[in-house]
């Protein structure tokens, strides 16, 4: 019995951190991880330069670095191996007087993007949900 | 006044409704779409952007801040002995102030003849959020309804041909909620004096005095364009000569873009007027600009 037991809390402490990166980069994986997720930001990056409602936003950016920093943020968020070294969203965006019309603009440009990759509902409700997050730090007020 | 009336109301209303629908697709260039698929809800059978028979905390269209939004609407319910008949016009200004007007028909085939009302709606967004935020969307509304049938409800013992109801919605969408998807769930608070709706008119023999009534709905989207869920409406009981009794319905609605929503529902709208087991089908069409 003292056998099963410590075979027991040794089965669990050894399965318990796997459990926990398994869960903390889920929803990396689920986006095809490093190539997924660059691959998705490549599409919407596409969306977003055919979206005459927010275009005006882009005019001046560096496409190249753009699409860099977004897929690595986006790997941080999603609990990828990565550290996003931009700017926070506050400083990204101070200035450009983001209106809430245009933030659902973007986020329907994504939706596009992620039906246009074949992401799964369940999928692209969890990566809303977390980017849906950011709206405060985004939006004028 | 049979199928004969009927005929006669109809042509007419809608023609005029047509007529308005053409003026709204006229001003599309003012109307906004800043808004999400299906955050602009649907229409409810007052005039209300909401559920079904709910009012939402929602504002009605997809008129973001600083946007106007209009929506035309027909809704249409068949139970075993009346007929409900709706038709009703939204103007919304930036997620912030609904107006509505809506005019309802109930016919009533066992009895003969029918009931109507207009439904003249105000509803203001206080504070919150339906997608964004951890708090949920509150909104104040009003609904002053005139009852243009009175005979009938007074000599079932209605005092009012006219009254206003007073709601507080609050509503909250979560984007990954209960197996991962999406669900968005509306509660209401109404203070009533009207009898089935008012289509009975307002007060009556057995309670002259406003009462708070309890109203939810619950949805959960199978993917972005598919919502489907479940509504209960508890309801006042002032006339003596017929029990009242509270509504629920299960729902489908279909979002396939920002122009049009569709609903069917299955409705369990118990005894009305002494009539047993009203169950059937109800429908709703809206189209936003």
């Amino acid at each position: 019995m003292k056998h099963l037991v410590a075979l027991l809390v040794l089965c669990a402490v050894s399965i318990a951190p796997s459990l926990a990166q398994a869960k903390s980069d889920t929803l990396y994986q689920e986006l095809g991880a490093q190539q997924g997720i660059s691959d998705l930001m490549t599409t919407f990056v596409l969306e977003i330069a055919e979206d005459e409602r927010v275009i005006h936003h882009f005019e001046n950016v560096d496409i190249d670095r753009f699409h860099r920093m977004l897929s690595l943020h986006l790997c941080e968020l999603t609990g990828g191996p990565c550290t996003y070294t931009g700017a926070d969203m506050v400083e990204v965006h101070r200035g450009m007087a983001i209106t809430r019309a245009e933030f659902n603009a973007v986020v329907e440009d994504l939706i596009a993007a992620m039906e246009a990759e074949g992401v799964p509902t369940a999928t692209q409700n969890k990566l809303l949900a977390r980017l849906a997050e950011l709206h405060g730090e985004i939006v004028a007020r | 006044m049979t199928k004969h009336n009927m005929i006669k109301l109809y042509p007419r209303t809608w023609r005029s409704w047509l007529f308005m629908a053409a003026l709204l697709t006229g001003s599309q260039a003012y109307a906004g779409d800043g808004k999400l698929l299906a955050t602009g809800a649907v229409t409810s059978i007052e005039g209300a952007g909401g559920g079904g028979i709910v009012p939402w905390a929602t504002t009605a269209s997809y008129a973001e801040k600083g946007e106007w939004g209009f929506t035309v609407n027909g809704n249409f319910a068949d139970v075993d002995d009346f007929q409900l008949g709706v038709q009703s016009l939204n103007v919304t200004y930036g997620n912030r102030i609904e107006m509505s007007y809506a005019q309802q028909r109930l016919g009533l085939n066992t009895i003969g003849g029918d009931l109507q009302q207009q439904i003249y709606g105000l509803k203001v967004r206080l504070s919150g959020d339906l997608v964004y935020g951890d708090l949920p969307q509150i909104s104040l509304g009003l609904q002053h309804k005139r009852n243009t049938t009175f005979a009938l409800p007074q000599a079932v013992g209605a005092a009012d041909d006219s009254g206003t109801d007073i709601y507080l919605s609050a509503a909250k969408a979560w984007l990954a909620g209960p197996f991962e998807r999406t669900w968005v769930a509306n509660l209401t608070l109404r203070a009533t004096k009207a009898n089935q709706l008012g289509l009975l008119g307002f007060g009556g023999d057995k309670n002259d005095d406003y009462e708070a009534m309890a109203e939810a709905s619950l949805g959960m989207f199978v993917n972005r364009h598919w919502l489907i869920g479940a509504e209960y409406r508890q309801k006042p009981d002032n006339l003596g000569f017929a029990k009242e009794y509270d509504w629920r319905d299960i729902f489908v609605g279909w979002f396939p873009n920002k122009s049009v929503a569709l609903v069917v529902a299955y409705v369990d709208l118990k005894s009305i007027a002494g009539l047993p087991d009203q169950t059937g089908a109800y429908a709703s069409l809206q189209i936003s600009f």
